[in-house]
């Protein structure tokens, strides 16, 4: 870290700023909502488009994570949320999320020939990848029960994870267990690199209520070598960190375009929509709530940004800031949808209006890496209450 | 080593050498806060040290040019400072209405002399301000007010009545605004400065629910005020007390930054205890503080983004109306809390222990950061008209 990048502003540069230009420019032209309602209408199992993440490489997202010794872009997680953002506002259905940012972030971690084994192929817009980290309905990373014995040169798993999101459709699962140690300790937790055809791994996928297709992975005695695992063995908590430090933030700045999309939408309605003779925008009652929410969604933006550039400097204070953002970014942005559906009225309720597809992603979106209320209980562990 | 290095380096070094282990303890009350003027006092030695030094060198004012008593740091060197002053938790040497509000209304709007001359006692300390702006009859509407200063060739003869003048009673120059037209609503106000201690003014302290009186009545009759002493143009003061709105909304939106160093909740777990696990002993509370911190510490950071996109000029203009309404409704939630957490402690009015009813004096003080400078609904229609755009907001 420079004193340089310590100073810098909490803003976007002009190199951030171009990229999201850029991002913007594409993922509206490229994957807007339509795309999103397509997808969903044909029942795709995948839940994304591979020609759509093939464009996703061409643009130089896929691996702008990954250093540039590594055949990557060498960005950060500022970036990384400045691409984030212009899916949460489009609901672009991609793998973008789980692969080039927490999966990346752990395989940064990874020995030379693990990196040299997945990286390329997801710069290159052919490899995703899936993250199997939660084993009930909530987020509890600590609570890992998920086994993983020695077994002759390697090891053997056994358990089940949930919520892996696009966990059916992915060439490799990062795959969180327990190789010492209980439930509740951090110590004694690997990360393993799992391939798709791995034996003994079965993925049962279900529909979301956003559309995205995610998995329930059943691990019965499924070998994996020692060369499977993402950094040391009994030290995955450190690991497990770095992804989740990229898979929270870039989820609070997937929130923020979430948010940011349904409240812009709502704002426009406001200034088109009549009733009783004149705009609903001039009604005080909803011009209030509309500036209450506007507050809360770039106080919200600030606090992702401000984590961003936290983990990117490698800054001690920025767990603590992680998770104010994707609680900050959860709260925000579930008032955005909640008021947005309110404000269109009977239209809100509507499949055929897109309000709704915004309440159903921030839903999904909370709860993967941990929500709101998670990341809260969080805050106040970490200041010593 | 970069400049900006080099300049941290020497900034801490500089603040190791001048300020005082002293001033670097939380503000106990009021006399802790230095507000200079002319008939000021130090509470200590230490009081006095750190202020002297930072007079001399222009750190009351750090961002401001030299010629005006400021050091002409940049808004990167002023960020620098900022940072090196929070991390030792150092006072400010000298809180003013004059550095916060005046000074950069006088910084745009003022002609070179006036800047030189006024800015420099702002600086130094010199001269305490009060800002004339309410009227018992305009509040929230505050274009309606009703002051008349009439022409005299060389100077206004001002008539009138001024309310929620803060500190009115101890100011020595007041920047008021003053009718010189009585045909025009907006356009028919002007920007004035004069001294209090001109034959016709009076204050009156006005007692609050806090049982304190930071706020007086001002009254004038017949008070002379020389024509050199207008800010801007003739009739055009409403644009300088724009521009200065802006200023007061971000300084009270502070306020939401409590005192920048503990958690709410790590406060109030000293007072109530922990249980087996570790936790506050008092779930519903700790719930509440822990959504509070988060919120707290999320505002911070909007803080921070919005001073540096202000001095990049980045921002949209009436973002200071939307820091204001933040702040300040955070400010409030923050003592709602600190009463909680407190109990039937935090109800003691005058005792020492309760530092003279300093808690609950505190949140019934809170409760005008909302009302003072704009109400929360004021700035709420601003944002959505000049923001948002909504229409016929």
């Amino acid at each position: 870290m420079t004193k340089e990048e310590k100073d810098m502003p909490l803003y976007l540069d002009d190199d951030q700023s171009m990229l999201r230009d850029s991002a913007r420019e594409f993922m509206k032209g490229e994957a807007p909502v339509a795309h999103f309602r397509e997808f969903r209408d044909k029942d795709c199992k995948d839940g994304f488009s591979h020609g759509l993440w093939k464009q996703f490489a061409e643009m130089g997202f896929t691996g702008m994570l990954i250093r540039e010794e590594d055949g990557g872009l060498g960005m950060g997680n500022v970036e990384a949320g400045v691409v984030l953002e212009e899916i949460g506002r489009n609901l672009t259905p991609s793998p973008f999320l789980t692969t080039s940012v927490a999966g990346v972030a752990a395989l940064n971690e990874a020995g030379k020939d693990m990196r040299d084994r997945w990286f390329p192929g997801i710069v290159a817009g052919d490899t995703v990848l899936a993250l199997a980290i939660d084993e009930g309905a909530k987020h509890r990373p600590a609570d890992i029960a998920m086994t993983a014995e020695r077994a002759g040169n390697g090891f053997r798993l056994n358990g089940k994870k949930q919520f892996v999101v696009q966990g059916a459709s992915a060439d490799m699962i990062i795959v969180a267990a327990r190789t010492a140690g209980s439930a509740g300790e951090k110590d004694g937790l690997t990360l393993f690199a799992v391939e798709k055809d791995a034996s003994g791994m079965t993925a049962d996928s279900a529909r979301l209520v956003d559309s995205a297709m995610a998995a329930h992975v059943a691990f019965d005695n499924v070998e994996v070598t020692a060369d499977a695992v993402i950094g040391e063995v009994d030290q995955g908590w450190a690991v497990l960190e770095k992804m989740l430090g990229a898979g929270r933030t870039g989820a609070a700045s997937e929130t923020i375009g979430v948010g940011s999309g349904a409240m812009d939408m709502t704002i426009d309605y406001l200034k088109q929509r009549k009733q009783f003779g004149q705009l609903i925008g001039e009604f005080q009652a909803l011009q209030h709530r509309a500036a209450h929410l506007y507050s809360e969604i770039e106080i919200a933006r600030s606090a992702v940004l401000k984590a961003q550039q936290l983990l990117d400097e490698g800054d001690a204070g920025a767990p603590l800031m992680v998770s104010v953002a994707k609680a900050k970014a959860g709260r925000a942005t579930n008032l955005a949808v909640r008021e947005g559906v309110q404000m269109h009225g009977g239209i809100g309720m509507t499949d055929e209006y897109d309000i709704g597809l915004y309440m159903k992603r921030d839903r999904a979106l909370s709860e993967f890496f941990g929500d709101a209320n998670y990341h809260t209980n969080l805050v106040a562990e970490m200041n010593g209450y | 080593m970069s400049d900006l290095d080099s300049f941290r380096a020497e900034t801490r070094d500089w603040l190791e050498a001048n300020c005082p282990a002293e001033m670097r303890e939380p503000v106990r009350d009021e006399r802790d806060v230095f507000w200079g003027g002319r008939n000021t006092e130090f509470r200590n030695d230490a009081q006095k040290q750190w202020f002297e030094a930072c007079a001399a060198k222009g750190y009351t004012v750090p961002e401001w040019p030299k010629v005006y008593g400021g050091a002409g740091l940049s808004p990167a060197e002023g960020k620098v400072l900022r940072e090196e002053m929070a991390r030792i938790k150092a006072r400010p040497p000298l809180s003013s209405f004059g550095i916060w509000m005046l000074g950069p209304a006088l910084l745009k709007f003022g002609t070179e002399e006036q800047k030189r001359h006024y800015l420099n006692d702002i600086a130094k300390g010199k001269i305490r301000w009060c800002q004339g702006y309410s009227e018992p009859g305009s509040g929230s509407d505050l274009v309606s007010l009703q002051t008349y200063g009439e022409d005299k060739g060389d100077h206004w003869v001002v008539n009138g009545s001024k309310i929620w003048t803060s500190y009115a009673d101890k100011a020595d120059w007041i920047f008021c605004l003053v009718r010189t037209d009585k045909t025009d609503k907006y356009r028919g106000i002007s920007f004035l400065l004069f001294d209090m201690a001109s034959e016709g003014v009076s204050t009156k302290p006005i007692l609050l629910i806090s049982g304190n009186s930071p706020f007086c009545e001002t009254f004038f009759d017949d008070v002379k005020v020389p024509k050199e002493q207008i800010v801007g143009d003739l009739n055009r003061g409403w644009d300088v007390a724009k521009y200065l709105l802006g200023h007061e909304r971000e300084m009270i939106s502070g306020g939401g930054l409590g005192d920048g160093s503990l958690s709410l909740g790590s406060k109030l777990v000293t007072a109530l205890g922990k249980d087996a696990m570790g936790r506050m002993d008092e779930p519903i509370l700790r719930a509440q503080a822990a959504e509070f911190d988060v919120d707290a510490i999320a505002y911070k950071a909007m803080s921070e983004r919005f001073v540096d996109e202000m001095k990049a000029g980045k921002n949209h203009p009436a973002t200071p109306n939307m820091m204001k309404y933040a702040g300040t409704e955070l400010n409030k939630r923050r003592h709602e809390l600190v009463m909680a957490g407190g109990g039937s402690d935090a109800l003691e009015w005058e005792s020492e222990a309760s530092d003279g009813g300093a808690k609950a004096r505190g949140w019934l003080r809170t409760k005008g950061n909302s009302i003072e400078g704009g109400t929360s609904e004021v700035m709420l229609n601003v944002i959505s008209k000049r923001i948002l755009e909504l229409p016929g907001a």
